[in-house]
C-alpha cells in the first residue's frame, strides 16, 4: 500500500488542483468560524456535548438496552452486530428474506466501514447511493474523500464529463444546476422503484427508541417513504439519552460540519409505515474495545461532523484518499491505527500536532493530544523503520549527554560549512529538496557564552 | 534576588546563536539576575513528537538537573516550553519535576505575565507579520486561537504594538500552522513545504518585510524555502525584535 506522504505528494503535483481544494475547505472552516460566533454559549455547549457523550458512553449499556426496549415497543425491529461480516450477512438476510432486489442508500459512514456496498453488489443485488456527493464517486468507483463532502476531490467539470456518460447529459455542460437536476431526475426514479432504503443515523435516543437523520438533501426521507422496508444502520457510539440532549447536538452537528445553523432536513424515525418494516441494526466492530482502551476512548465520542478535516492544514493539502482510511483527516488518523494498528501506522504521524483540530470539534475530542499518543504507541511496538528505530536511539545518546552534545553539534555545523553542496544535498537530505539548510555560524551560543560571559568574568574578577 | 534560568533550544544553540543573544541581553537589560547552565542540551521534544517519548527521558532528565535550582526558567521558544510542561508528566513528579513544570516560560509571555511589563521600549521601524506558532498560541494560549469563541488577545501582538514605528500587518489565516511540525517537515516534506510557502505567500500579499515568530523552528523552515525561492522577505526571531530596545 502506498503511504500518505507519496500519495500527498502526488496530491500536490497539481498545485492549480491542490490550491482549489485547500481554499474550498478553509472556505467551509471560515463559515463555521461565523456560524460558531453567532452562538454565544458556544463553548459551553461543547462542554455540555462532550459531557453528554461522556455520560452516553460510560453508560452505555444501560441505554442501549433501554433502547432496544423502545424500538421493539414502537413496533420496529432490533438487530446487533458484532463485525462487519456479520453486519453485512444480517442486511442480506433482511434483504433476501423479504425477495428485495432494488436497494437505496443515503449517506452512512459505518456501511462504508463494513463494505456493505461492495458486499451486497456481489450478491446480486443493485444498491444506489442517493446522497449527490455519494452517487458521484460511486459512478466513479472511489471511496468517500471526506465524511461530510464526499466528492470534494472533485471539479464540476469532471462530474460534467462523469454525467455525460452516466447520465446522457448535453457535452460541456458543467452547470451545478443543470447537473444537480439531471441526479434528481435519475435519482427519482431510484428511489421509486427501491424495495429497501437503507441509511446512516446520526443520534439513536435512548428513551423513545428513535434514530435521527440528519441531511441537506433530504434524500434519506426519499427513500425511506418511499420503500417498504427501512433499515437504519449505526454504531454503538450514537446512542443518546433523550430528545434534550439532541437539542444540544442539533444545535452544532451542522455548524460545525458546513456552517449551516442546522441541516436541511432533521428526520426522526420511530415506527414503521403501515405495512412496512422498520430495521434497527446496531453494530460494534471494534467499538466497546475503543470503549475500554482509556486512551483513546474519546475518539468514541465523533459525531463525524468534518470540521477537523476542514481546518486541518495538512488534509486541505493532501486530499482525503491520501490517508487510505475509510475516515479521512485527523479523527480518522485516531480510528485508522485502531482498526489496524500495521496497516495504519504511518497515519498519527500525518499531523504538524498543531492543534487545530482538538480546537473546532464540537465534542472535545483531544485529537491531537491522542495521536501523540498513537505516536508513543507505535514506537514502544517497534513498528517504526529499523533505521528510524536507530536513529531515534543514537540522537537519545547525543541529546543526553553535554560533551556528546558540544561535539556532534561542532562536528555537523563544520560538515554543513564544509562540505560540497552537492553532498550536502544529496537526495537523502530531505530537508533540502525544497529548501536550504540554515547559515550555520562558526560558534555555538554555548560557544559564545563561554567566551563573551565567563571568559570576560573572570579576566574581570582577575584584574 | 530572583534567579532565572536561560534555556536555549539545541537547533538555536547551534543554528542561530544570534537568537540566545538576543534574549539574554534583553532579559539583562531588564535588570534580572540570569544564568545560562553549561550542561544544558535539548528538552527531549525532538524524540518524543516522533514517538520514543521512553528514549527522551535521560535527556528530560538532564534539563530537571540543570534548571531546578532556578526560580523561573525562560526561553525563547513556545513549543520546548509547552513540552517540558505538558509532556514531563513521563517523568517521576519529584519536587524538582514539579518546580521545573511551573516555572518554565517563553520569553514573552515571561515578560507580560511574570514582569508585568509590555512597553519594552523597542524602536522597530519594519513592516512586520507575526506568524503565531502552534504551541505558543494554542498550547501555552500566547493568544486566543481563531478556532475559539472568545475574547481575541495575543501576547506577541501586546509586546510588539507598543513598539515605535513598526507596523503590524494582517494576514489572510492568521493563525495557520507553517507545516514545521518538527520531523512532520521531512516525513512529509512535500506538505510541509506547500504549507510553508503559503504562510509565507500570505505575509506577503500582506506587505510583510519581516516575518516574526516566538519559534525558531518555524522560522527556520520558513527561512529554508524563502532562501530557496530567492524571495526578499526576511525572518526576525520575537527575541531580537524585542532586544532592540532603549532600557
Amino acid at each position: 500500500m502506498i503511504g500518505h506522504s507519496e500519495k500527498a505528494a502526488q496530491f500536490l503535483k497539481d498545485e492549480n488542483r491542490a490550491d482549489w481544494h485547500d481554499q474550498t475547505l478553509w472556505m467551509v472552516r471560515q463559515k463555521r468560524d461565523r456560524a460558531a460566533w453567532s452562538v454565544p454559549e458556544w463553548e459551553d455547549l461543547r462542554e455540555e456535548a462532550s459531557q453528554i457523550k461522556n455520560h452516553a458512553l460510560s453508560n452505555l449499556d444501560n441505554y442501549l438496552l433501554q433502547f432496544e426496549e423502545k424500538v421493539i415497543g414502537n413496533g420496529a425491529t432490533i438487530h446487533w452486530a458484532s463485525d462487519a461480516q456479520e453486519f453485512n450477512d444480517l442486511i442480506l438476510r433482511i434483504i433476501q428474506k423479504n425477495g428485495a432486489k432494488k436497494i437505496v442508500k443515503s449517506k452512512s459512514m459505518l456501511t462504508e466501514e463494513c463494505g456493505l456496498n461492495p458486499f451486497l453488489e456481489k450478491n446480486g443485488l443493485e444498491v444506489v447511493d442517493t446522497d449527490l456527493g455519494e452517487r458521484i464517486i460511486q459512478f466513479r468507483n472511489e471511496p468517500p474523500s471526506h465524511i461530510v463532502l464526499p466528492a470534494i476531490h472533485l471539479k464540476k467539470e469532471e462530474i460534467g464529463e462523469l454525467f455525460e456518460e452516466k447520465l446522457k447529459t448535453a457535452k460541456g455542460n458543467s452547470d451545478p444546476q443543470y447537473l444537480t437536476a439531471a441526479a434528481r431526475s435519475h435519482l427519482r426514479e431510484k428511489f421509486l422503484a427501491a424495495d429497501v432504503a437503507i441509511t446512516g443515523v446520526n443520534f439513536a435516543i435512548a428513551d423513545t427508541g428513535t434514530v435521527v437523520v440528519c441531511t441537506n438533501e433530504g434524500n434519506a426521507d426519499m427513500g425511506v417513504h418511499a420503500a417498504k422496508i427501512q433499515i437504519h444502520c449505526m454504531g454503538i457510539e450514537k446512542i443518546i439519552p433523550g430528545t434534550n440532549e439532541l437539542a444540544v447536538f442539533t444545535r452544532m452537528l451542522a455548524r460545525s460540519a458546513t456552517g449551516q445553523p442546522i441541516t436541511t432536513y432533521t428526520s426522526h424515525y420511530r415506527e414503521p409505515k403501515a405495512g412496512g418494516q422498520m430495521h434497527v441494526v446496531i453494530v460494534d466492530n471494534g467499538r466497546s474495545k475503543l470503549l475500554g482502551n482509556e486512551t483513546y476512548r474519546n475518539s468514541l465520542k465523533c459525531i463525524r461532523c468534518g470540521a477537523c478535516m476542514n481546518t486541518c492544514p495538512v488534509y486541505r493539502r493532501s486530499g482525503g484518499h491520501s490517508y487510505n482510511y475509510v475516515i479521512p483527516g485527523p479523527i480518522g488518523s485516531i480510528l485508522g491505527p485502531d482498526s489496524d494498528i500495521n496497516k495504519f501506522k504511518d497515519l498519527p504521524f500525518v499531523s504538524t500536532l498543531c492543534g487545530s483540530c482538538t480546537n473546532v470539534c464540537p465534542v472535545k475530542i483531544n485529537i491531537h493530544d491522542l495521536l501523540y499518543d498513537w505516536r508513543q504507541e507505535i514506537s514502544e511496538k517497534k513498528l517504526l523503520p529499523l533505521s528510524k528505530r536507530y536513529l531515534m536511539k543514537i540522537t537519545g545518546i547525543v541529546l543526553a549527554h553535554n560533551t556528546v552534545y558540544n561535539l556532534s553539534g561542532k562536528v555537523a555545523r563544520w560538515a554543513i560549512r564544509n562540505l560540497s553542496g552537492e553532498l550536502i544535498y544529496h537526495r537523502i537530505n530531505v530537508w533540502g529538496r525544497e529548501r536550504e539548510l540554515p547559515e550555520v555560524p562558526r560558534e555555538s551560543f554555548k560557544q559564545w557564552y563561554r567566551k563573551n560571559t565567563l571568559e570576560r568574568r573572570s579576566v574581570n574578577e582577575q584584574g | 534576588m530572583i534567579k532565572v534560568g536561560l534555556f536555549i533550544p539545541c537547533y538555536i544553540d547551534q543554528f542561530y546563536p544570534q537568537v540566545g543573544i538576543a534574549t539574554l541581553e534583553l532579559l539583562q537589560k531588564i535588570g534580572l539576575n540570569i544564568v545560562y547552565p553549561l550542561k544544558q542540551t535539548c528538552c527531549g521534544q525532538p524524540l518524543a513528537n516522533s514517538g520514543a517519548e521512553r528514549e527522551a527521558i535521560p535527556i528530560c532528565k538532564n534539563f530537571v538537573r540543570n534548571f531546578s535550582e532556578f526560580d523561573y526558567i525562560v526561553s525563547p521558544s513556545g513549543s520546548c516550553v509547552y513540552y517540558i510542561r505538558e509532556h514531563y508528566n513521563i517523568l517521576d513528579q519529584t519536587d524538582q519535576v514539579k518546580k521545573v513544570r511551573q516555572n518554565t516560560y517563553e520569553l514573552c509571555e515571561f515578560i507580560v505575565d511574570v514582569l508585568g511589563m509590555e512597553d519594552l521600549k523597542i524602536e522597530y521601524p519594519h513592516k512586520v507579520g507575526i506568524h503565531q506558532s502552534c504551541h505558543g498560541l494554542r498550547g501555552l494560549k500566547l493568544g486566543m486561537p481563531s478556532e475559539l469563541v472568545a475574547k481575541q488577545f495575543s501576547k506577541v501582538h501586546q509586546l510588539l504594538k507598543k513598539a515605535k514605528g513598526i507596523e503590524i500587518i494582517s494576514l489572510g489565516r492568521k493563525d495557520e500552522c507553517c507545516g514545521f511540525g518538527g520531523t512532520f517537515s521531512v516525513i512529509e516534506p512535500e506538505v510541509s513545504v506547500k504549507m510553508g510557502k503559503e504562510r509565507i505567500r500570505d505575509h506577503q500579499i500582506n506587505g510583510a518585510e519581516i516575518i516574526t515568530a516566538t519559534d525558531m523552528s518555524c522560522l527556520m523552515h520558513l527561512e529554508g524555502i524563502i532562501r530557496r525561492q530567492n524571495w526578499d522577505t526576511k525572518v526576525v526571531h520575537i527575541a531580537e525584535i524585542l532586544n532592540c530596545n532603549r532600557l
